[in-house]
């Protein structure tokens, strides 16, 4: 889209990414998994305590939850991306606490070993894990670094005989970091730069094991929020870690982080589409049950509105968790800025949705046993780590930039021999003067959605193409400082993440049109609205969608579209 | 849930285990872990979804499954009565020592297979058991009844009924999930049991509760009595 094009096989249709066997096992597992946070866990009192109560960890650990996606011949479910989707989408719903406890073991403590170790690393650790025998989590934070990660100052030094490295160092905010056996530590090791001979700094990714010795922990962190998952300072003094303890290549430890997070992020938008159903449910309950002025206040247009747009938020972060997870279940190996949106989107929603829940429920919202403003605490910090929403806009914007910048750069160089590459030439040509005269450059998404949501599609369409001429432009201004202006970059990724969940939504929207599904006018509604509503373009049609779209959701006691998944 | 005139709509809604069934399979598990059983088979009479049901039974670690399909029609009009003939056709099959079922199902509430069941087979019974405990051929049943609790000891064969005390069932873990699609469930209909699902009973009527009138808040004593008197109460 930064090339005011849309690649359709990476969004139509919306991804179906489970064979039969996958959903049958998936759709096994919902069911327990739900009745035991349901039965068993309790997210009032994990708060409360400050810690995950035993039983429910020693529960959680029996119930298989710490190794999700470890192979199963190392002892863990092996499930795909989205049945992991599905599964954290469960957790997010009534514990957000025990959802940090469990992603930071998985989603990012030990997939450096699933993403990056060798077979015996894999055989030594993965088992022990997958059972939460031990417990993992990921050492990248220092007092001081936190988004300027490859500023970090732990090192880790070679033995003169090569068979071990040093580490000295300090990591903080560390989730598990008093609970953990195994941490991913990422360090600064001294290496020569084979070409010019000079020694230089370069990051690399260890597996460090308590039992190492010389690592030790701070007490538990005090939080606003997510206040049962257990954070702490981890201190390396002197940590002897043998030379197979090195996670990827020596050096290579910027990639393995950014691919870690890279690979944890859709899960956030998974857990956080199942926190906005729970909070959605109890806000409708609310509505469709207090009276006021004669009347249950759902009948109200202002409460209307607000449940309207808690569900459209809910859907499109949905669609983007399962439209992200199947893309990469199905191969896919770029998605990081899919990725990044995924979770800005999801983090930013979830804080709207749950703030607007307490708005509906008043006062009642506002009290501890309506279980809400628990949630709003927790879900605060999901803005600040795994790389800001600030931090990743950056990154959303200049990944665009740069795949928009190639495609300039080669017609610049065109531009040199107009001659030899006048078929390029003329066709960049005609597109430019057609869009400068206000005319559509060809680019359609017809054929790739649902005839009912063709208004939608034009919307779409033409954001994209205003969009891609307004890069272009910022490009041509800015070149290569356009790395400085993050007043600029701020908003282009702003649009971006616009335009990318208009797409997302299309997707899904006329996968379950051309399906029959039995929301599928609903979603239609949600869809439409969105499109209407990112393009700026108030009109009557959003009210009467908005009012429908709370109707339907009184009715049905919560979001109605069905998932994604069928179940 | 949707009434209509003669029972239930059930279309589209989750079947899960019978909450008094999950405590027999549990104790019929126990059981098997502490070496006192060689087998636990569980069955269910159903439509596909049975299966669903059977799959968690596994997962809670009976070693394999029977699943007698009962669809349609008879499916809707399946009582205590056909599914005790089953049960019975299938102990006899089975050759089974010990019979667990839950004491009653949450949906119609009838509390009657297990002792139809052990009637068809004239075999003892132990029913709404908190405590079952095998000694040799005969076991101890500790029986919940009005006002305490009665201890019986019977022969085996025998049918046991769960009642809500007698243990509390496991979770079916994601693990065991996983390795339970690994057992057997074998499939068959009533008719290859010789059995004869047509109904005895007809369904007359169901009805929801009575709705609940609202009440009003009066501000005195003597306007409590007025609006009784109003109203004709006094």
């Amino acid at each position: 889209i930064f090339k005011g094009q849309i690649a359709t096989p990476q969004v139509f249709p919306y991804p179906s990414a489970l064979n039969e066997e996958q959903e049958e096992f998936l759709r096994d597992l919902v069911g327990p998994c739900a009745k035991f946070f349901e039965e068993v866990n309790d997210p009032a009192k994990n708060d409360a305590l400050e810690k995950v109560e035993d039983h429910t960890m020693q529960g959680l650990k029996e119930m298989g939850a710490f190794g999700l996606q470890v192979p199963a011949d190392l002892g863990g479910l092996g499930l795909s991306n989205t049945q992991y989707a599905r599964l954290v989408e469960i957790v997010g719903s009534h514990d957000l606490g025990v959802g940090i406890t469990l992603g930071a073991h998985q989603s990012i403590g030990f997939k450096g070993i699933l993403l990056f170790g060798n077979p015996a690393q894999k055989e030594k650790y993965l088992p022990k894990l997958a059972t939460g025998e031990n417990v993992a989590a990921f050492c990248l934070t220092e007092p001081a670094s936190g988004s300027d990660a490859a500023s970090i100052k732990t090192t880790a030094v070679q033995s003169p005989c090569g068979t071990y490295f040093t580490l000295n160092g300090s990591k903080i905010w560390i989730s598990n970091g008093g609970l953990a056996e195994i941490f991913t530590v990422f360090a600064k090791t001294p290496m020569k730069d084979p070409s010019t001979g000079e020694m230089k700094d370069k990051i690399t990714a260890f597996i460090v094991e308590r039992s190492f010795g010389g690592v030790t922990n701070g007490p538990p962190e005090k939080k606003m929020g997510i206040k049962a998952s257990n954070t702490a300072e981890v201190y390396f003094d002197n940590v002897r870690v043998p030379a197979e303890c090195v996670l990827g290549e020596v050096g290579g430890g910027f990639k393995v982080a950014m691919n870690i997070l890279n690979n944890g992020r859709f899960g956030m938008a998974a857990a956080l589409s199942g926190t906005m159903k729970g909070v959605i449910t109890k806000a409708v309950d609310h509505a469709a049950n207090r009276t006021q002025f004669g009347s249950k206040i759902h009948t109200f247009g202002t409460i209307q509105e607000k449940l309207a747009r808690m569900a459209m938020l809910q859907y499109v972060t949905e669609s983007l968790a399962y439209m992200i997870s199947g893309n990469m279940d199905s191969g896919a190996t770029e998605f990081q800025i899919e990725a990044a949106i995924s979770k800005i989107f999801a983090s930013e929603a979830a804080w709207i949705v749950t703030d607007e829940c307490i708005q509906v429920m008043g006062g009642m919202g506002f009290m501890k046993d309506s279980g809400v403003e628990r949630v709003m605490r927790d879900l605060r910090i999901f803005r600040i780590f795994e790389g800001t929403n600030d931090i990743l806009r950056l990154f959303v914007a200049l990944n665009g930039f740069q795949s928009a910048g190639n495609q300039l750069k080669a017609l610049q160089k065109a531009l040199k021999n107009p001659i030899g590459n006048a078929g390029l030439f003329a066709g960049e040509i005609t597109k430019r003067v057609k869009r400068k005269a206000g005319l559509s450059t060809g680019l359609t998404l017809q054929g790739n959605i649902h005839p009912e949501l063709a208004k939608s599609g034009d919307l779409t369409v033409q954001a994209i193409e205003q969009f891609g001429a307004a890069v272009e432009e910022l490009l041509i201004k800015h070149g290569k400082n356009i790395i400085e202006e993050q007043f600029v970059l701020k908003r282009v990724a702003d649009w971006a993440i616009d335009i990318y969940t208009m797409v997302v939504v299309l997707s899904r929207a006329s996968r379950s049109l051309s399906q029959g599904n039995a929301s599928a006018q609903h979603e239609k509604m949600l869809c439409e609205t969105w499109c209407i509503e990112v393009s700026a373009f108030e009109s009557k049609q959003v009210f009467r969608n908005l009012k429908a779209v709370s109707a339907a959701m009184v009715e049905n006691g919560g979001v109605v579209p069905i998932h994604p998944l069928g179940f | 849930m949707q009434i209509y005139k003669s029972g239930v709509v059930t279309d589209g809604v989750k079947h899960s285990m019978n909450p008094f069934c999950e405590i027999a399979v549990e104790e019929a598990v126990k059981l098997k872990e502490k070496k006192l059983i060689k087998e636990v088979v569980a069955v269910s009479c159903g439509p596909q979804q049975a299966q669903e049901t059977i799959r968690t039974a596994l997962a809670m670690g009976a070693d394999r499954g029977i699943h007698v399909e009962v669809t349609g029609k008879d499916y809707e009009h399946l009582g205590p009565l056909q599914v005790s003939k089953i049960f019975a056709a299938l102990a006899k099959k089975e050759e089974a020592q010990l019979v667990i079922l839950g004491k009653q199902a949450i949906d119609d509430d009838c509390n009657q297979t297990g002792q139809m069941t052990a009637a068809l087979l004239d075999w003892p019974q132990g029913t709404f058991a908190s405590e079952v405990t095998l000694e040799g051929d005969k076991i101890k049943v500790v029986r919940e009844i009005d006002g305490g609790l009665e201890t019986i000891k019977i022969n085996t064969p025998a049918v046991v009924t769960a009642d809500l005390r007698l243990n509390t069932p496991r979770y079916a873990t994601l693990p065991n999930i996983m390795k339970a699609k690994k057992k057997k469930i074998a499939n068959m209909k009533p008719a290859d049991l010789g059995v004869d699902v047509a109904p005895r009973l007809e369904v007359l009527k169901v009805e929801e509760p009575p709705q609940r009138e609202a009440g009003v808040k009066v501000e005195t004593v003597e306007d409590l009595v007025a609006r009784l008197k109003d109203t004709g109460r006094i």
